[in-house]
């Protein structure tokens, strides 16, 4: 068993000198959400009303009303930058040294994306500072109960990104998730809007907005931040974190037609 | 007793054919060429003895263990230098290290005398605290060979370890190699370049996916150099 938590430990360690040698990834991951809470949300606060829903107990800001979205989007972005990195890792060959190793693949894969996890979630810490520096605060504890939020949907999101970069081939080809998965999930979510909001233009995009995994990993997030549990969006960020873990690792099974193009 | 055995060993890629009922074995302290051109199928042998590839025909016995039934013993005795490198260039040369032995399961005790030894044994100690990014193209493959070796492994897989390297470069390293092979880990080591095999070496010609020869060097040649033997062989084949 100590072998397996020394695994863990040099996979997640790993992880975090590669993150620790970014620094630009973690100012890019700083500036992203603060310019959407900054810029963006002044502007729209006044095109865009909002009603009293829960969690909240009486009107917000939209300043407060995006925060959990940023929180979700900052892992999000993680996620797709470690499939990303998992991608590099492939054409740079590294990945093959991980593959190599005697010890279960599904475990390897677990214990990559338990470390990106893990950076995704001191990002999001390092953004609800930045936030708080321009007025925009939780709850006190707030800052605590978000913490069983973030994991579960930084796992969820960050399992997304495996898959993903099982089927990427290159890196030219990140450009297309950027179009065709992290802006969709994005857009398509509660992060920016209230869901309510959405069905008075379109009841299909509602729809779509609400089986959206993004969606619920938001929601978490937000009844968390607000001392609540929102158990619908913890089932299916368990539900969605699971299946997409599972298919990652058959994705990377060695027996599997995915990991036999690449040779 | 044969350290690496392979049997009936075939794969394709969709309708084409990589390897077709590959079979051989390499006893202990064995130095063993795998000679192919490009596309003779080499890089997929390899894929397949680190189990990146499984196939579903054929099998591979390494130290005793079957790769696809008892994985983890099997590729707990293997050492692996692949072809493209497999460092992390941010990393320290210990730091590469202490990855690689966890990533084995090996235990931390102790673990900083056994990389210094390994790294002494290829001439690499006083390189422990470089950057990977900062050495040249020589010290990060004896790097890579002090790294594979690091388990204490039975076999050791080297796929053309010594592209990119100038020729004292290639020479040390085929060199160091040979001496692990006379301390009796059992090498087979792939390549395309016919001077990086001695006469005395076990070969294994690969082509088109076959075994075209096995014995040893000076008996496979008979009186024609092998560069000429294989030209002669391969070309006539293809």
């Amino acid at each position: 068993m100590s072998a397996y938590l020394g695994v863990m430990r040099a996979i997640m360690a790993r992880e975090f000198l590669r993150f620790v040698h970014q620094r630009e990834r973690f100012l890019a991951a700083l500036v992203r959400p603060l310019v959407w809470l900054v810029v963006f949300a002044a502007g729209f606060r006044a095109a865009l009303g909002l009603s009293i829903i829960p969690p909240y107990q009486t009107y917000i800001t939209y300043e407060t009303y995006i925060v959990p979205g940023l929180c979700a989007m900052v892992l999000l972005f993680n996620g797709m930058q470690s499939s990303l990195s998992l991608v590099y890792d492939r054409e740079m060959g590294s990945m093959r040294l991980l593959l190599t190793s005697p010890f279960p693949r599904g475990w390897l894969l677990f214990c990559r994306l338990l470390g990106a996890t893990l950076i995704s979630v001191l990002q999001v810490y390092a953004f609800l500072g930045a936030a708080a520096l321009f007025g925009v605060v939780l709850p006190g504890w707030g800052y605590v109960a978000v913490l069983p939020a973030l994991i579960p949907a930084g796992l969820m999101l960050g399992a997304l990104g495996l898959v993903l970069s099982s089927f990427i081939k290159q890196l030219e080809n990140f450009a297309g998730v950027m179009n065709f998965v992290i802006f969709p999930m994005f857009f398509l979510s509660s992060a920016l809007y209230p869901l309510w909001r959405m069905a008075e233009s379109s009841r299909l995009l509602h729809d779509i907005s609400a089986a959206n995994p993004f969606t619920h990993a938001v929601e978490l997030i937000r009844f968390a931040a607000h001392l609540q549990l929102n158990w619908g969006a913890f089932f299916w960020v368990l539900v969605w974190a699971a299946a997409l873990g599972v298919l990652a690792i058959w994705a990377y099974d060695p027996g599997r037609a995915l990991m036999r193009r690449k040779g | 007793m044969a350290e690496l055995e392979v049997s009936g060993l075939s794969y394709r890629y969709g309708a084409k054919r990589a390897l077709e009922e590959v079979s051989f074995a390499i006893p202990r302290g064995t130095f063993c060429a795998l000679l192919g051109p490009n596309g003779a199928g080499k890089s997929t042998l390899v894929s397949l003895l680190t189990r990146l590839l499984v196939a579903p025909e054929g099998r591979i016995v390494l130290a005793g263990h079957d790769l696809r039934s008892a994985p983890r013993r099997a590729l707990g005795a293997l050492g692996v230098v692949f072809q493209q490198p497999t460092l992390d260039l941010s990393l320290t040369v210990r730091q590469n290290m202490a990855y690689f032995a966890a990533l084995h399961g090996l235990p931390r005790k102790g673990l900083a005398a056994r990389i210094d030894a390994a790294l002494a044994r290829l001439s690499m100690a006083e390189r422990a605290g470089e950057k990977v990014g900062a050495l040249n193209g020589g010290h990060r493959r004896r790097m890579e060979l002090a790294r594979a070796l690091l388990h204490e492994p039975r076999v050791l897989l080297l796929d053309e370890p010594t592209v990119g390297l100038d020729a004292a470069a290639r020479a040390s390293i085929v060199a160091q190699v040979h001496d692990l092979a006379d301390e009796g880990l059992s090498v087979l080591w792939t390549t395309h370049l016919t001077d990086e095999v001695r006469d005395s070496d076990r070969l294994l010609v690969l082509h088109q996916g076959r075994i075209l020869a096995d014995g040893i060097t000076r008996e496979v040649r008979g009186a024609q150099p092998l560069a000429e033997w294989f030209l002669a062989h391969t070309e006539a084949v293809a």
